[in-house]
């Protein structure tokens, strides 16, 4: 029979973080709350604490990709396990190598938890149901699927700075159709209560179906960041050139490109995310991009935090309180 | 050997019999319906109390992975699988490799299937050299010295409108009909399941209704100017169904079939990326799903096939798009058929996979007429049992059927009036 729930374990605890979908809105606030308390350790002189001592966790990055993955890496290193990095590019798949002896390689090596980022949607469900039982898998983008723990840090970013989800007019301007970003966020803003959530862009690049995800679709940006708290601008990938979906960088700046005038339209403390990396001059523009109402480089920061708190909360399956240092400030 | 066949119902719906009669078999042919001939002396009576006595199955497509992909299955394998499923005639599309263009591959074909004695094949020739929608493949000389009873591109599209019209034009004047697998490539892309909803949510490359409706449309056109009769496989949307009814009450010479899974699974069924549910075309919405249902009961879709592709293990583990397409599907055939008794009668739903496709191939089966070949398949209808993919007798486990409670058990199956399996 299918097993729907394989991220969570008997008791409901966080077993793998593959999709944000389906998760309880407690958790989502666990997620958000520890992360709280992990934000700290980057500003203590010692940037540890030994709540993964012992523990080996493997990067596996079938696409490449600096800031997630260094992100990861640098969460695991906070939190002292030993970490892999492993970058696997095409000449392993043209090797003939498959994902399933790749993996079984790997565990042989004894790693406690895989990151994984793969192009394929549903690539991080697969490993997570051939991996050996007490591997966990954290799901770093598949995909057009999903990429949990971005959506994480940007709930995170969101929560520092307007406090109330249930308040709140969320935009997310760009290339949903193709987006992991998008559908992750999307499922998270949802379950944290945000009442209207917005994708923008022309309908080439938001799939036909998109209102199912409970959103509202619009074609002009104009309307659709009219009285937004939160902007989120998506990166718009090259490639999106080919293929008939958009006739030139140029022209989508000119529609859907945030510059200063159109951030006018947005409520006054609106905030700007990007879940980088920035392409300036293509969806964002550069006094944008650097201004006041820009929060892009603590959404960085904040990663760093979240992507602890995922990880500890899956791999030590215990809470905060049995490791609890100078970093508790009880929710 | 003499063969009777007591107290079993027998439903032929080409005679329009449903009724408890006796079956007798001399010389692999049916000798007698009822009542017993003068001088007929009986070397074995096989009891069918409580079962069902239908004409063979007659698959419409069967892929048995040989010659070419001996590594997922054989012609001995899948005929012995099909066989205990009922089925006894199997028609073979030319995607093999090599590809199905010379009588050199039909002979091997032929001389695998004798040799195994399971079932009875059919063959499409190739409608296109290589199958490459260029040329035209020898498709006169495959009729006449392979037996091949139409063409088809397969899977592969003939993008180019005017040699899809030649091709057809060429098989009109052989008296071969075309087989078509309608998808318009360029729509399709390199997506993996239906455009909605769920591919929507997973992030899956979708396929719209319209790579399919818009190939269908040329395809009519086409057929209407050239005068061809086509046959078009597994109509996946309720739009597409529409379009052949049209057609058909327009007075084109037109059949389709659909798979049983397309008449039991919609998209909802992948599930988180179930690769079981990879299936080309892609499994569509309730709302398709039910009208392909009406559709059969109407016959504007004539026939039920199997699709039948059995893959190896390693071709659907791995991340869903990177999974080979299809689904192991003889033995889930009959059972998921027996499973529409709401919408079709029980004599419709034999039709479908009898007498109608053995129309649409043009060969002698489908029916228990007296003096017609003895293949025959009696079921026990009220026995069932429960799927699991590792009892399956063909090589492909590959079913998303697994752990379905089916109702239906194949007790026997006779082949030109001898026993090729029994229970």
């Amino acid at each position: 029979m299918k097993r729907h729930d394989i991220q969570l374990d008997q008791e409901g605890r966080l077993r793998h973080f593959l999709t944000i979908e389906g998760l309880k809105k407690q958790m989502l606030l666990d997620i958000l709350d520890n992360a709280e308390n992990f934000t700290s350790v980057g500003n203590q002189q010692v940037k540890k604490v030994p709540l993964l001592r012992g523990k080996t966790i493997a990067n596996l990055f079938f696409e490449a990709s600096t800031r997630t993955r260094t992100t990861f890496e640098l969460a695991a290193k906070r939190m002292s396990a030993d970490v892999l990095n492993i970058n696997i590019n095409t000449s392993a798949t043209t090797k003939g190598e498959s994902l399933l002896d790749m993996l079984r390689n790997l565990e042989a090596m004894q790693v406690d938890m895989f990151v994984v980022r793969h192009k394929t949607s549903g690539a991080a469900h697969f490993i997570a149901q051939h991996v050996a039982p007490h591997i966990s898998v954290i799901n770093a983008g598949d995909g057009s699927h999903a990429h949990p723990t971005q959506a994480m840090l940007d709930m995170f970013t969101i929560r520092r700075y307007k406090q109330d989800f249930t308040k709140l007019t969320v935009a997310i301007v760009g290339d949903i159709m193709h987006s992991r970003v998008a559908r992750s966020q999307i499922h998270a803003l949802n379950t944290l209560g945000v009442p209207e959530i917005r994708v923008i862009g022309p309908q080439t690049i938001i799939p036909n179906e998109a209102a199912q995800l409970g959103v509202h679709v619009y074609h002009d940006m104009h309307q659709g960041i009219q009285n937004a708290d939160v902007v989120i601008m998506l990166r718009l990938q090259r490639e999106r050139m080919e293929g008939a979906l958009l006739p030139s960088e140029h022209e989508y700046f000119n529609m859907f490109g945030l510059t200063e005038e159109k951030l006018k339209l947005a409520k006054p403390d609106a905030i700007v995310m990007h879940p980088g990396p920035i392409n300036r001059g293509v969806e964002i523009e550069s006094s944008v991009a650097d201004g006041p109402q820009s929060v892009i480089l603590e959404q960085v920061t904040y990663g760093i935090a979240v992507r602890m708190a995922v990880m500890s909360m899956v791999l030590g399956r215990s809470s905060l309180t049995e490791n609890q240092g100078s970093q508790t400030d009880a929710n | 050997m003499r063969i009777k066949i007591s107290n079993g119902l027998l439903i032929d719906p080409a005679n329009t019999i449903e009724a408890k009669h006796d079956i007798f078999i001399s010389e692999g042919r049916i000798a007698a319906i009822g009542k017993q001939p003068d001088g007929f002396t009986i070397d074995q009576t096989i009891d069918a109390t409580d079962c069902h006595v239908i004409p063979g199955i007659v698959d419409l497509r069967a892929r048995l992975r040989e010659p070419g992909l001996e590594n997922k299955a054989t012609i001995a394998s899948e005929t012995r699988a099909a066989a205990a499923s009922g089925i006894t005639t199997l028609c073979i599309p030319p995607d093999t490799t090599p590809v199905l263009e010379t009588t050199s591959v039909v002979e091997l074909i032929h001389q695998r299937a004798s040799e195994a004695g399971y079932a009875k094949l059919v063959t499409l020739a190739a409608l296109t050299a290589g199958l490459k929608g260029e040329h035209l493949s020898e498709m006169a000389m495959l009729k006449k010295y392979g037996n091949c009873v139409g063409v088809s591109n397969g899977l592969k599209p003939v993008t180019n409108n005017l040699v899809m019209r030649r091709a057809m034009e060429y098989a009109a004047s052989c008296g071969l009909t075309v087989f078509l697998h309608s998808e318009d490539e360029g729509l399709a892309g390199n997506g993996c399941a239906h455009e909605g909803a769920i591919s929507t949510r997973l992030g899956l490359a979708g396929i719209p209704e319209t790579a399919e409706t818009n190939a269908i449309s040329r395809d009519l056109l086409l057929v209407e100017q050239t005068g061809v009769r086509a046959h078009f496989c597994h109509i996946s949307s309720a739009r597409a169904a529409q379009m052949i009814a049209r057609a058909q009450y327009d007075g084109l010479p037109v059949t389709a079939d659909v798979t049983a899974h397309h008449l039991h699974l919609t998209e909802m069924d992948i599930g988180y990326f179930d690769s079981n549910c990879h299936v080309r075309p892609p499994f569509r919405t309730q709302r398709d799903k039910e009208a392909l249902i009406s559709s059969l009961a109407t016959g504007n879709i004539n026939a039920i096939c199997s699709d039948h592709e059995p893959h190896d293990a390693d071709a659907k583990l791995a991340p869903f798009g990177e999974t080979e397409a299809g689904i192991s599907a003889l033995e889930t055939l009959l059972p998921l058929a027996l499973r529409l008794s709401e919408e079709l009668s029980l004599s419709d739903v034999i039709d479908r996979l009898t007498n109608q496709p053995a129309k649409i191939l043009g060969i002698d089966a489908g029916t228990l007429s007296l003096g017609e070949k003895a293949d025959i398949c009696i079921y026990n209808p009220t026995i069932s049992w429960q799927m699991k993919a590792s009892n399956l007798l063909s090589a492909g486990k590959n079913s998303p059927f697994e752990g379905w409670e089916l109702k239906g058990k194949v007790m026997h199956t006779l082949l030109d009036g001898k026993v090729v399996y029994s229970a």
